[in-house]
């Protein structure tokens, strides 16, 4: 059997997801903005802060969503650029002076050249390889940022202290409140481009690769080009989101970015749905939620319990929050008619 | 009539003297205290890579049981809500912004870890609620003026290199010294001690030899260490680390002076699995009992200790030594918040805090004293040298304090 033969009868790694199915209408769009936007006027200040880490893990997790559910390429080293994101944002605020928002473009342009960069290497490998290759990646930033020669600027393994932007022109709300709708405005803004992005020629060029990567090159699409770009978009995202992260806690330190979150933003795209961009917040929902409730039921087994919530999950809708969608979809069809 | 009198008299007395004594004793709350109950928050990594600490949790949860039992704290129970970090930095973020926020504790009490310590020091201090006891023996604890809010426990690794350093220039002044650490806050800060304690010796230094923690051995690092022609071997490492230095010393017939940081001072842990034929004449430091040392059978604070365990964490394993630490470190909050008295307030707990005056825990060594005032937020400052002989350490010469002279 020839290599190209191998290729071709190899299943799919991610199921093909249609174009339309990748977003949610238009009605339920405006009621989940609504709800996202009116929500905090009512709660208190640390639940503001647990929606601002929501927005923000859904951002990772739509990044890994672009890369997997868009390209098909796996991803073991999003916390590699999320350290980086959250990195540069410290750094610049803490040693440069510079304002928090002007942090966040910097920090998803650098980890965009990053991801670009790393996608060259990537492009010689496909599934399970790919996913060791930034696996490896994940295992090693937290060791690189701990380097002596890094230290000066990053704090070494004591981490930096970054601190909270109050709200502009004397607007009378909190920080955690003022931070939250800051995030929200950059989660809007970068959800609609990646709608728009995933809608696009370029869009289509990851879904052909991602369904058939010979075809696709046989119509004309620039398979290393693409494939490499999707690696870039996605770090940068990831690298704005860090960013985020960073300000919202006021620290980082390289023992906040280990592989463990690369694994949670992996788990949280499977169970949002993977390919299914709104599923995105569900995912962060579950990976920021679940352990709480797990530890809720048992401290000394809050990690088995875990895991069997997780089981449930992926036995019961395999296709996460999707599928859930998909069924409630149809009933409302149902009681419609 | 005149009964009536009298009675009224009486009333009137009773009613002054009760709002005289009323007023002397007038009771104030902050969040998290009121005439019942007394909340403490704390925050342990019970899952991920540091998980054998938990057990500093669970033992406390269990003293504050024993506590609860006893009738509690001027008649309070204490409620102890324990939330699992996994030892993430962001994660410490959010469950002490939800035990200060949406429990209302009064205060977050031994807290574990530098790193997840750090990241929630700004936000205590903002918020003015008491980071009380901070489990790690990071130096930048001890800072009341940038972090009134913020106090730490046992001594810190740089006093306790400090010690180290001060013998060696003492007892053997043409020494060269080879030093193992481990690559991060705990090496670093430990090694910073060591130099500074030097001072001006600090080229006594010959070699230094760092490892990872995912390294499986550490075979290269001794080699080099032994190359260097070091005779004093300081090694800064946790205990599966420590360990398997002292054996590999052995295997390769090198024969320095050996000081083992205290954190990996175990007989149980350490000095039985490497060997008691390599461990002879080894030193270290200690600032609390061994639970396993049969020299403490007879103690009376170990005796205390060992009913505790019985009754209340019968699961316990006696040779861990994170229930001897957990032990000390609820001990010392009971006395804190014994000595607020009716004025539980977030202010006065930090004011108590800094005032303790010669209190000894039961697990501390005799001689030992936690003390603190308002410029000093390092309770436990004193260690004493050990040497290692047959089974067991045996402590030689002072009481010695490692704070740095500023």
């Amino acid at each position: 059997m020839s290599a190209a033969e191998d290729v071709v009868t190899e299943a799919p790694a991610v199921e093909a997801v249609p174009k339309r199915a990748m977003t949610l209408g238009l009605g339920t769009s405006l009621v989940v903005l609504a709800a996202l936007c009116l929500a905090p006027l009512f709660v208190k200040n640390f639940i503001i802060f647990q929606m601002t880490m929501l927005l923000i893990y859904a951002l990772a997790v739509l990044a890994l969503n672009i890369l997997t559910g868009g390209s098909g390429q796996f991803s073991l080293g999003q916390s590699a650029f999320y350290a980086v994101g959250a990195y540069t944002s410290a750094i610049l605020m803490e040693h440069a002076n510079m304002n928090y928002a002007l942090t966040l473009p910097i920090a998803g342009v650098i980890c965009f050249a990053f991801g670009f960069i790393f996608g060259q290497p990537a492009l010689r490998l496909s599934g399970v390889y790919l996913a060791l290759a930034t696996f490896a990646l994940a295992t090693a930033m937290p060791q690189l940022l701990k380097l002596g020669f890094f230290e000066h600027w990053t704090g070494g393994v004591q981490g930096l202290v970054v601190t909270k932007p109050d709200a502009p022109f004397g607007l009378p709300m909190s920080q955690d409140m003022w931070l939250y709708y800051f995030t929200l405005a950059v989660s809007i803004g970068i959800y609609i481009a990646s709608v728009n992005l995933l809608k696009s020629r370029s869009g289509r060029a990851f879904m052909a690769i991602r369904d058939n990567e010979i075809a696709a090159s046989a119509m004309g699409v620039d398979v290393a080009l693409y494939k490499t770009l999707a690696f870039g978009v996605s770090a940068g995202i990831t690298g704005v989101a860090g960013g985020l992260g960073a300000i919202a806690v006021q620290f980082v330190a390289p023992d906040g970015y280990t592989i463990t979150l690369a694994i949670s933003l992996f788990l949280g795209m499977v169970v949002g749905g993977v390919g299914w961009l709104p599923g995105s917040i569900v995912g962060s929902a579950f990976i920021i939620f679940v352990p709480n409730i797990a530890e809720g039921i048992s401290k000394g087994l809050s990690g088995a319990v875990f895991g069997v919530l997780l089981f449930l999950v992926i036995f019961l809708v395999p296709h996460g929050a999707r599928q859930v969608a998909m069924i409630a979809q149809g009933l409302i069809a149902k009681l419609k008619n | 009539m005149s009964a009536i009198c009298w009675r009224l008299g009486v009333t009137a007395l009773v009613l002054f003297t009760a709002t005289c004594t009323g007023a002397l004793a007038e009771k104030k709350y902050d969040p998290g205290a009121s005439d019942t109950e007394i909340k403490l928050g704390n925050i342990m990594p019970y899952s991920g890579p540091a998980s054998a600490y938990g057990v500093i949790g669970k033992t406390e949860e269990a003293y504050f049981r024993k506590i609860n039992a006893e009738g509690g704290i001027n008649g309070r129970k204490i409620s102890f809500i324990s939330y699992d970090d996994g030892y993430s930095p962001p994660k410490a973020v959010e469950q002490a912004r939800k035990l200060v926020e949406s429990d209302g504790v009064l205060l977050i009490f031994n807290s574990l870890g530098t790193p997840s310590n750090v990241a929630i020091q700004k936000y205590m201090n903002d918020k003015k609620v008491p980071q009380l006891f901070v489990a790690s023996g990071a130096t930048k604890w001890n800072n009341p003026r940038e972090y009134p809010w913020t106090m730490g426990w046992q001594p810190s690794y740089q006093s306790e290199a400090h010690i180290y350093a001060k013998y060696l220039i003492r007892e053997k002044p043409d020494a060269k010294i080879g030093v193992l650490y481990q690559n991060d806050d705990f090496g670093k800060d430990y090694l910073r001690g060591l130099k500074d304690g030097l001072g001006a010796k600090s080229s006594m230094i010959v070699s230094e030899q760092s490892y990872e923690t995912s390294e499986p051995t550490i075979d290269n690092q001794i080699v080099k260490l032994k190359a260097s022609g070091a005779d004093v071997f300081v090694s800064i490492a946790t205990p599966k680390f420590a360990a398997q230095a002292i054996k590999k010393i052995a295997e390769f017939n090198w024969k320095p002076l050996q000081i083992v940081a205290s954190v990996s001072s175990s007989v149980g842990g350490v000095m039985k699995p490497a060997g008691f034929e390599n461990t002879q004449g080894i030193l270290s430091a200690a600032y609390d009992k061994d639970g396993t040392d049969p020299q403490w059978d007879n103690d009376p604070g170990m005796k205390n200790f060992a009913a505790f365990l019985a009754k209340y964490y019968p699961e316990g394993n006696k040779s861990d030594g994170a229930l001897i630490f957990g032990y000390g470190a609820a001990q010392t909050m009971v006395k804190v918040l014994q000595m607020c008295g009716d004025d539980l307030t977030r202010a006065n707990v930090m004011k108590q805090a800094a005032s303790l005056k010669d209190f000894v825990p039961d697990t501390l060594l005799s001689g030992i004293k936690i003390n603190t005032s308002a410029t000093d937020f390092a309770p436990i400052q004193q260690l004493q040298l050990m040497r290692f002989k047959g089974e067991k350490w045996e402590l030689f010469g002072d009481i010695i304090s490692g704070e740095p002279s500023h």
